[in-house]
């Protein structure tokens, strides 16, 4: 046998190299971490202007079908499918029995049945999983042929919209299908950053030209760097980090994400156990974390109560471009989780005061009712 | 102006009399990308060659600086502190990390001179 060790490069790495990208390997793809502007004046682009994403990365799974796939999926996923209007999209979680999460995603109701944006590093593993639970009555494809671009920032729109007439119309958390040059894009109004913007499914073959056409009406090319310090700001999670396979929606603070409809009947995977901790509670829960002072305190960082008792672990901390100053997410116990509680961060062995603070650090500008 | 030496870990040092002034490299700075953290060493400490004297953080990583050479510590740069984008924005000059009072003239040998250090720099940059 042979084992292909190499990495993948999405359709847009010959643009990326142009664009003097500094690569680094993530989830086996050979992806920019940043340009030649850095992380961040690349993080304030994309607030006050647009920046462009490569996320071919992740992955695209179009599942075929009518109302059976409908109640199927409602055997997965906590959402209300059948209500959810053709063309919606919802964020929501693939689980195991005791709602561990394998994977967080968005699925959009499409005319021919679902696409799921998977994350990169656990698609083929969620492929596996939803084929074994579908029984394979349906027909899936994880597309390996498509591009997918996010566009995202306050100008995204108008930017969009000279070169895809229409897309002004979608309101947030909706997509539909839009020809360009003979071919089927599919646009949703959605993204990860907590702006405005779109994420864009086109074929590689028009990646590059289509990208290209973005930066000619003024937006620029954003790395993976700026990705995480925005999602960030955010309070958005990231899997890998603030989710993972241990760790259930109920404790990672995201309750919101399953329909209220679902919360009273169950019947989806991980659903006793999701009923179990919202009756009963959770001993540790997501929550947002501000140092005090300019210290950063990175994922694996121990927190601690006054006393030398350590209460929780952070998974994410970084330097807030937009903030000006350090951010972080992490689990706590859930009797320290109140907004101000005060807390300690231990950092290069010494322990330095942070604060439990609301999430979002930075206030979403999402367009909803435009039609 | 003193001639100006460079270490192995990226810290250019500056001499005049006894008295070191020691920074990171404008190389190193585009290696770390964005400082956006620096805590430095105290004020009448003593460090020791090649120990650790301070850490910078970019929004990337953090990495630990050290002091090329031993001696009590004179005096140190708050306006880093304060505002770690100076780093990255003239980290040969005003962005001094800290002022050593030397100990040891012969720790001085191993350093390098310019023309060595962007040899190395170049060749262990991959």
């Amino acid at each position: 046998m042979r084992i292909n060790m190499e990495t993948k490069k999405t359709s847009l790495n010959n643009l990326h190299q142009r664009n003097q990208a500094k690569f680094v390997e993530f989830a086996g793809y050979e992806m920019p971490i940043q340009y030649s502007k850095g992380i961040i004046e690349e993080h304030k682009f994309t607030r006050k202007h647009s920046g462009i994403f490569d996320v071919s990365h992740m992955g695209q799974l179009f599942i075929y079908g009518g109302e059976n796939l409908t109640i199927e999926l409602e055997k997965i996923f906590p959402l209300d499918l059948k209500n959810l209007k053709q063309n919606s999209s919802k964020y929501s979680f693939l689980m195991n029995e005791e709602a561990g999460i394998y994977d967080d995603l968005i699925i959009t109701k499409i005319e021919e049945g679902y696409l799921i944006i998977l994350n990169a590093a656990c698609k083929e593993n969620d492929f596996q999983i939803l084929s074994k639970l579908l029984g394979g009555n349906f027909k899936m494809i994880l597309e390996n042929e498509r591009a997918l671009v996010a566009l995202q920032g306050p100008r995204s729109v108008e930017i969009l919209n000279s070169v895809l007439s229409g897309v002004e119309k979608l309101n947030f958390m909706t997509g539909k299908w839009i020809d360009f040059k003979n071919q089927r894009l599919f646009v949703t109004r959605s993204g990860y950053t907590g702006e405005d913007g779109f994420e864009i499914s086109i074929l590689n073959n028009f990646a590059e030209e289509f990208t290209q056409k973005l930066i000619d009406k003024g937006a620029q090319l954003i790395g993976l760097g700026a990705r995480d310090t925005l999602r960030l700001e955010a309070g958005l999670c990231l899997y890998g980090h603030e989710l993972d396979i241990n760790k259930t929606p109920i404790e990672a603070n995201l309750k919101w994400a399953i329909s209220k409809e679902r919360l009273s009947n169950g019947g989806f995977v991980g659903s006793e156990k999701i009923m179990n901790q919202i009756q009963g509670g959770t001993s540790q829960i997501r929550v947002g974390i501000k140092p005090e002072g300019r210290l950063i305190a990175r994922e694996k960082t121990k927190i601690f109560k006054e006393t030398d008792k350590q209460i929780g672990e952070i998974t994410s901390g970084t330097f807030g471009p937009s903030i000006n100053g350090p951010i972080a997410m992490g689990y706590v116990d859930k009797e320290f989780s109140k907004i101000d509680t005060k807390i300690l961060l231990e950092v290069r062995g010494k322990k330095y005061p942070a604060n439990i603070c609301e999430l979002p650090f930075y206030k979403k500008n999402y367009v909803k009712g435009v039609n | 102006m003193s001639e100006v030496k460079f270490s192995k870990e990226h810290e250019w040092i500056s001499l005049e009399g006894d008295v070191a002034t020691i920074g990171i490299t404008k190389h190193a700075t585009e290696m770390l990308g964005d400082i956006v953290f620096a805590e430095l060493p105290e004020k009448g400490s003593n460090v020791e060659k090649d120990g650790t004297a301070g850490v910078v953080e970019s929004t990337k990583a953090a990495s630990d600086v050290y002091t090329p050479l031993s001696g009590e510590v004179m005096d140190t740069n708050q306006a880093i502190v304060d505002d770690p984008s100076k780093i990255n924005e003239d980290p040969e000059g005003s962005a001094w990390f800290f002022k050593l009072k030397i100990k040891d003239n012969s720790e001085l040998d191993s350093l390098m001179n310019r023309e060595e250090y962007e040899k190395f720099s170049k060749e262990n940059s991959s």
